[in-house]
């Protein structure tokens, strides 16, 4: 299952810190922050909780860049 | 542009770091001129440091925390501690208030440009004029509107949905879709493609899809995620920043440990700590790699953003690297270099009226909808008209039996009980009927009734009026190898390719050989790259496939870039192609490379331009010639610069 969301970043190299944390994160099979679009999609894993991974995400993405939102 | 105008634009952030920027600089100022010596001083010199350098010391300490040491936030909040530390008071504090400024102005130049870029891709429609049973009008969102319902589309207004019109003639205006506002009328029963501005009259259309489901969704989704599809040279730069941040921090720590040690021991001089501490921390500045890591993708969006201002979707960035190494194009005929529409031309050799020959070829072709076929009916329903003024003809399908397709080849049929074959010369051999042959330009229907030969029926596809400015204009942007291929006969496809001045063709392919002969093209383009042609080995050159994306989707696939053509409406065209031009016009080909090549050459005046001001400044920097505000300027100046020359690939209109 993929979906997108609508995040808020400033740099771009935090964008592509977000994405490397993302793609990292259990349960997402391939992510693609956006920063032009400032958007990212996630690819999840086969029946993964998408609830649950999008919450890992979040605190793995302000991990690496404190400076983030994303819009569930 | 009036500062007030600048500030007005910003956004929440940008004005409270402004405000902050501004309220440090006078303090600064300010403290510099007072006479006072000491810890006083430093005390003082606090005062503008925090208020501009609070949150990337904050950000600097979280990083600390959360084990993510290597950022920009750390490496200023290092060199400007350092600094102040050594006494360099003003220094420290001008330093950080160059970099807040920088941001500031890159935070804006980024945002303003990702505004002006999307804004080019914004044929969004807001809402739809949905009308109820009782013919009351309501504004909804264009996503609430089901199929079949009936919209209203005033003069000004957007379709929002693809439809077909219902009530209203009018003039539809494309520019937004394909970068040209060439007016297209449209009438009761004709389709519409949302994005279009309806100019002159009230519409009254039936919806015949989703809003999701619409042209103007599915193009702004591919533009959405076009810049998620990563180029060679922008994966290049993300791994290149991932590993040059650490390797720039380690190199400043043996700037400032190394040098001094080797001094106290072996040189027996002293050990000039603060210099070689002052050194390192000019490195650190400099080190950034912001210039790259945003520049690049910026100007891959701008690229891709101006070619869509142009009505050229490109559907990545990898695409637009491609694009620009393209040095064969390979074109399919029909559709793609013509109009793709046939029209009798003549008829030719007939024993018989004309007319008559013509009547029973059509009525022969009757149960077939090629578009041969078509052209037949059309042709003989048009000179009916004319004998029978005004009676409406018809084709009265109850003349024609036994109807046999012969694939390939024809059709036989009986008309009126008389056999009568219609098809191409392998038809005529194989029912042993000896054909005349055409010497005209085009595809030829042989006709043989009553087992003996009738006469043939020319049909002809016009060149469209852009396919030889298209084909010269290629040549001068330096493609070397234009090869057509074409389903038409031998002589028909010559005389288009001699018409075009293109000098490979390949005609009489089915669709499959079609496939095979590009592969040929392909290895061809890579052997002659190494042997022939040694000057340019190594740029081994790619090449296109230009089709019209309805039955050329294989072709379109296999080739290194698929560049699909009027994909108005046709979802196929779009699935299947990298490149879609939204119009049928071939001249948008060379158009499409040569925005390609304008952005490609930015992008690497970038890289170069970006790291090779970097090194220099790091050199000076490690021989103590490079102060503080070299190296700011290494940082947030060559950034600004960047920015600057990526919004340029912006400019397309006059490529």
């Amino acid at each position: 299952m993929k979906k997108t969301y609508k995040i808020e970043v400033d740099c771009a190299n935090c964008a592509n810190k977000m994405e490397e944390a993302t793609n990292k994160t259990a349960g997402v099979k391939a992510a693609v922050v956006n920063f032009m679009t400032q958007k990212m999609s996630v690819e999840f894993e086969e029946g993964a909780d998408v609830n649950a991974v999008m919450q890992d995400v979040i605190k793995n993405c302000k991990v690496v860049e404190d400076d983030c939102e994303i819009y569930l | 542009m009036a500062p007030s105008g600048v500030f007005s634009k910003m956004n929440k952030k940008q004005k409270k770091a402004l405000v902050r920027i501004l309220i440090a600089a006078a303090l600064m100022i300010v403290i510099a001129f007072l006479p006072v010596e000491g810890p006083v001083r430093f005390l003082l010199f606090l005062i503008p440091y925090l208020t501009v350098g609070q949150d990337v010391l904050r950000k600097a300490w979280k990083g600390i925390l959360k084990k993510q040491v290597f950022d920009e936030n750390f490496l200023m909040a290092v060199a400007t501690i350092g600094a102040i530390a050594l006494g360099e008071y003003t220094e420290g504090v001008a330093v950080m208030l160059f970099y807040q400024i920088g941001e500031l102005f890159q935070s804006y130049a980024v945002g303003k440009s990702r505004k002006n870029i999307s804004d080019l891709m914004d044929i969004r429609p807001d809402y739809a004029n949905r009308e109820d049973e009782n013919g009351t009008l309501v504004q909804v969102d264009p996503d609430e509107v089901e199929i079949g319902s009936v919209i209203v589309v005033k003069p000004g207004e957007k379709v929002p949905i693809d439809s077909v019109v219902v009530e209203g003639n009018s003039t539809l205006n494309t520019a937004a879709l394909t970068g040209e506002s060439v007016p297209r009328d449209v009438a009761p029963g004709d389709n519409v493609i949302s994005g279009c501005v309806n100019m002159t009259g009230l519409l009254r259309l039936r919806t015949t899809k989703e809003f999701g489901e619409s042209t103007v969704s599915k193009i702004l989704e591919l533009m959405e995620n076009a810049s998620s599809r990563k180029s060679r040279s922008e994966a290049f730069i993300t791994k290149f920043a991932r590993y040059y941040t650490p390797i720039v921090c380690y190199l400043a720590l043996a700037l400032a440990v190394l040098p001094p040690i080797v001094r106290v021991l072996f040189l027996h001089q002293p050990a000039n700590v603060g210099d070689w501490v002052f050194r390192a921390l000019t490195f650190l500045v400099i080190s950034c790699p912001c210039a790259l890591v945003i520049s690049i993708p910026l100007s891959f969006f701008a690229g891709i953003g101006g070619a869509g201002s142009q009505g050229i979707l490109v559907k990545g960035s990898n695409y637009l690297e491609t694009l620009s190494q393209v040095k064969t194009v390979v074109f399919d005929k029909t559709g793609t270099m013509t109009e793709g529409v046939f029209e009798v031309a003549g008829v030719h050799h007939a024993v018989m009226e004309d007319a008559r020959l013509l009547e029973l070829a059509a009525l022969a072709e009757s149960y077939s909808d090629h578009p041969i076929s078509r052209s037949l009916k059309e042709a003989y329903l048009r000179t009916a008209e004319h004998s029978q003024e005004g009676t409406a003809a018809k084709i009265d399908a109850s003349r024609v039996t036994d109807v046999t397709e012969h694939s390939g080849e024809g059709v036989t049929a009986k008309v009126d009980g008389i056999p009568v074959a219609v098809g191409n010369r392998k038809l005529m051999d194989s029912l042993g009927i000896a054909a005349v042959e055409c010497h005209s330009v085009g595809t030829v229907v042989h006709v043989a009734v009553d087992g003996k030969y009738a006469g043939h029926i020319l049909i002809s596809d016009r060149l469209k009026k852009n396919a030889k400015e298209a084909v010269s204009s290629l040549k001068k942007s330096g493609v070397g190898r234009i090869v057509m291929l074409t389903g038409d006969r031998k002589e028909a496809a010559e005389e288009a390719a001699r018409e075009l001045g293109i000098e490979e063709v390949y005609p009489e392919l089915l669709p499959g050989d079609k496939v095979d002969r590009l592969e040929e093209v392909i290895r061809g383009s890579e052997s002659s790259d190494g042997k022939e042609s040694p000057v340019v080995s190594g740029s081994s050159g790619k090449v296109a496939f230009v089709g019209d994306g309805i039955n050329d989707a294989p072709v379109l696939s296999r080739a290194d870039i698929g560049i699909a053509m009027g994909a108005m409406g046709s979802d196929a065209a779009i699935e299947a192609a990298d490149v879609v031009l939204m119009d049928d016009d071939p001249l948008k080909i060379s158009k499409a490379i040569r925005i390609s090549r304008k952005c490609m050459r930015i992008v690497y005046e970038n890289i170069y331009f970006a790291i090779g001001i970097k090194v220099l400044c790091l050199l000076l920097g490690a021989l103590g010639k490079a102060n503080m505000w070299v190296a700011v300027f290494a940082d947030v100046g060559v950034m600004v610069l960047a920015v600057l020359n990526a919004i340029r690939v912006l400019n397309v209109k006059k490529i």
